[in-house]
C-alpha cells in the first residue's frame, strides 16, 4: 500500500471508531427485504396476509396463559406487551448479571419459564417457543437495533466477530466472504443479502413456517458443508449478538418474510 | 388453530368486497420423505367454504400444491349487514372455523 | 437401452388416456404433459377449451417454489345470467396435476381468486373458467422456479 493510501484508509478508519474491520457502514446497511421481489415484499407488508403473524397471534394466547407450579402467564409480571416489550427484542442478545454471559430472546423466554414460572423450558424451535418469541419481538417492530451497546458485552461481541470472519467447512467460506464482501450478487439464482437480522423470528418460504435466526445460522453452516452448532450454543449466541450489533440502527420488522 | 380473517369491517350496499383468509396448516404433501426414506403421510387442507348469513358465496377444492398456511383471498356483493363464517376441512378429520361480522348500510 | 422412468410412465400415461378416466397405480415423481391433459379433461370433459378472458397474475421468476403468489381473473359481468362458475388450476410438473377448484356464485360480485402455491420445477401453470353457459376459457403462463440458494437440512 502507498503512504497516500494508508493515510486515507486511517483516515477513514478514525472517523467511524465504531466499525470493527470490513463492516458495512451504517448508511449503506439495508434490511433483507430490500433484496426480495415486490411479490414477497407485499406478503410481509400486509399483516392479514403475512404468515408470521399467525405466530405472532399464537404467541398472544400463549402471553396469557398460566402455566407451571406457580401458575403466573407471562402477563402476571409483564402486564400488556404491547408497552412492556417495546424495544425488548432490539436490544437483545443482552448481557445476563448471573450468567455473566449474553442470552438470547429465546433463552430469556426459557430463564421466565424456570426462574419465575417454575416450568419447564419450552425446546428450541418448538412452535410454542417461537411463538412467544415471535410476539414479544413484534413488539419491537419499527425499532431501531441497540442490540450489543451494553460494554458487558464487548468480549462477546468480539468473540462473534471472529466466528464471521473466520473460514469454515468444506466449502471454506467464512460469513464475511458472501454477506461483506458479496452482496447484492446473485448465487444460484438467489440474491445475496448482507445478513441483517431485523426480522427474526421470521416466515422463510423455503421452510414454510416461522423460524429463528439460529435456525438460519445453523443452516447457512450446512451450506458450506461445516458442522453447525447445536441450538443454544455460545457459538450461535456470539454470532447473533455481532450480527445484531452490526445492524445497529436498522429498525426491527418481526415477523419478516423471507425467500 | 390461528387464521387471520380480513373482511371490511363496514360496507355500502352493493359494493364488492375482498375477503382474504390466512389460517395455519402444514399442508403435508405426502411426497416428502424422511431422512431414513419413509414417506410422510399426506396431511392437507382439502376443502374451504365460505358463508355469508348462512348462505355459500365461496367453495375451494384444495389440493398438496397449494402452499403451507393457506391463503385464499375472493370477492363478494355486500348484501347486507351479518356474519361471515369460514370453515376448512382436511384430511385425519382436521376441521377448523373462523367468523367475522360486517355492517352494510 | 434401458426405459427410463420417464419413458415408461409416458408410455402409461399415453395407454390410459384413452378414454377412461385413469387410476394411478405408479407415483411419479414428476406429472408429464399427459398427466396434465388428463386432470384437464376430467373438469372439462370433452368440451372445446377456448383461450381468452382469463387473466393468470403470478410472478414470471419465483423466488421461491414452496409459496408462489397467484390471482386468476376472469373477465366477466357476474349477473345472476353470465357469470364463472369456478375456476381451475392445473401445473405440469409437480407431481400431481391439480393445484386447486374454486367455485363461485353470482354473488360474488368479481371473478378473481388469489391463493399461495407450490411449484417444483420451471412448468407451465394453466387456469380455466367455467362460465354459466359451460363455456371453458383457458389461460396458460410458464414460471422460471429458481432453488434456493444453500441446501436446507433437516436440523
Amino acid at each position: 500500500m502507498t503512504l497516500w493510501h494508508a493515510i486515507i484508509v486511517a483516515a477513514f478508519v478514525a472517523a467511524a471508531p465504531a466499525l470493527l474491520a470490513g463492516e458495512i457502514p451504517p448508511d449503506a446497511r439495508r434490511s433483507g427485504y430490500t433484496f426480495m421481489g415486490p411479490d414477497t415484499r407485499a406478503m410481509q407488508d400486509d399483516d392479514t396476509a403475512n404468515p408470521g403473524m399467525l405466530f405472532v397471534l399464537d404467541g398472544e394466547a400463549l402471553w396469557a396463559k398460566k402455566t407451571g407450579s406457580a401458575g403466573k402467564a407471562c402477563a402476571d409480571c409483564h402486564g400488556d406487551a404491547r408497552g412492556s416489550m417495546k424495544g425488548v427484542a432490539a436490544r437483545y442478545p443482552a448481557f445476563d448479571k448471573t450468567l455473566n454471559r449474553p442470552v438470547t430472546l429465546d433463552q430469556r423466554i426459557n430463564l421466565c419459564r424456570a426462574n419465575h414460572q417454575q416450568t419447564t423450558a419450552l425446546p428450541y424451535e418448538s412452535r410454542d417457543l417461537l411463538a412467544l418469541s415471535a410476539f414479544v419481538s413484534h413488539q419491537s417492530r419499527g425499532v431501531a437495533i441497540t442490540a450489543g451497546d451494553d460494554p458487558e458485552l464487548k468480549p462477546f461481541v468480539e468473540q462473534g466477530h471472529a466466528l464471521f470472519m473466520q473460514r469454515e467447512g468444506q466449502l471454506n467460506l467464512a460469513c464475511t466472504n458472501c454477506h461483506d464482501d458479496n452482496f447484492n450478487k446473485r448465487l444460484a439464482g438467489a440474491p445475496i443479502t448482507q445478513a441483517q437480522p431485523t426480522g427474526y423470528p421470521l416466515y422463510r418460504l423455503e421452510w414454510q413456517t416461522l423460524g429463528s435466526l439460529e435456525r438460519r445460522l445453523r443452516s447457512c453452516m450446512t451450506g458450506v458443508r461445516a458442522q453447525a452448532y447445536d441450538y443454544g450454543a455460545p457459538e450461535l449466541v456470539a454470532l447473533e449478538l455481532y450480527l445484531m450489533s452490526r445492524a445497529r440502527g436498522l429498525p426491527m420488522e418481526t415477523p419478516a418474510v423471507r425467500p | 388453530m390461528a387464521a387471520l380473517i380480513n373482511v371490511p369491517a363496514k360496507a355500502k350496499r352493493g359494493d364488492i368486497i375482498e375477503i382474504r383468509t390466512l389460517t395455519s396448516h402444514i399442508m403435508e404433501t405426502g411426497f416428502r420423505h424422511t431422512a431414513d426414506g419413509a414417506l410422510v403421510p399426506r396431511n392437507i387442507i382439502t376443502g374451504f367454504t365460505c358463508r355469508y348469513n348462512g348462505a355459500e358465496i365461496f367453495r375451494a377444492d384444495l389440493f398438496p400444491a397449494i402452499a403451507a398456511n393457506p391463503y385464499l383471498s375472493f370477492f363478494t356483493i355486500a348484501k347486507e349487514s351479518g356474519k361471515f363464517e369460514f370453515e376448512w376441512i382436511g384430511d385425519n378429520g382436521y376441521s377448523s372455523t373462523a367468523s367475522a361480522s360486517i355492517t352494510v348500510e | 437401452m434401458q426405459t427410463t422412468r420417464r419413458q415408461f410412465l409416458s408410455i402409461a400415461g399415453g395407454v390410459t388416456v384413452a378414454g377412461t378416466i385413469p387410476i394411478v397405480t405408479l407415483r411419479p415423481l414428476e406429472a408429464t404433459p399427459a398427466m396434465l391433459g388428463t386432470a384437464i379433461r376430467n373438469i372439462v370433459g370433452e368440451a372445446q377449451i377456448r383461450t381468452g378472458k382469463v387473466k393468470l397474475d403470478i410472478p414470471p421468476l419465483v423466488e421461491n417454489g414452496n409459496t408462489v403468489p397467484i390471482t386468476v381473473s376472469v373477465a366477466s359481468p357476474m349477473t345472476a345470467t353470465d357469470y364463472v362458475r369456478s375456476i381451475h388450476i392445473f401445473n405440469e410438473k409437480n407431481p400431481q396435476p391439480n393445484i386447486g377448484n374454486f367455485h363461485l356464485t353470482p354473488a360474488s360480485g368479481r371473478a378473481q381468486v388469489s391463493t399461495r402455491i407450490r411449484l417444483a420445477d420451471t412448468q407451465k401453470v394453466v387456469a380455466i373458467a367455467r362460465l354459466s353457459d359451460d363455456t371453458f376459457w383457458q389461460v396458460s403462463t410458464e414460471i422460471v422456479v429458481t432453488l434456493a440458494a444453500c441446501t436446507e437440512e433437516m436440523n
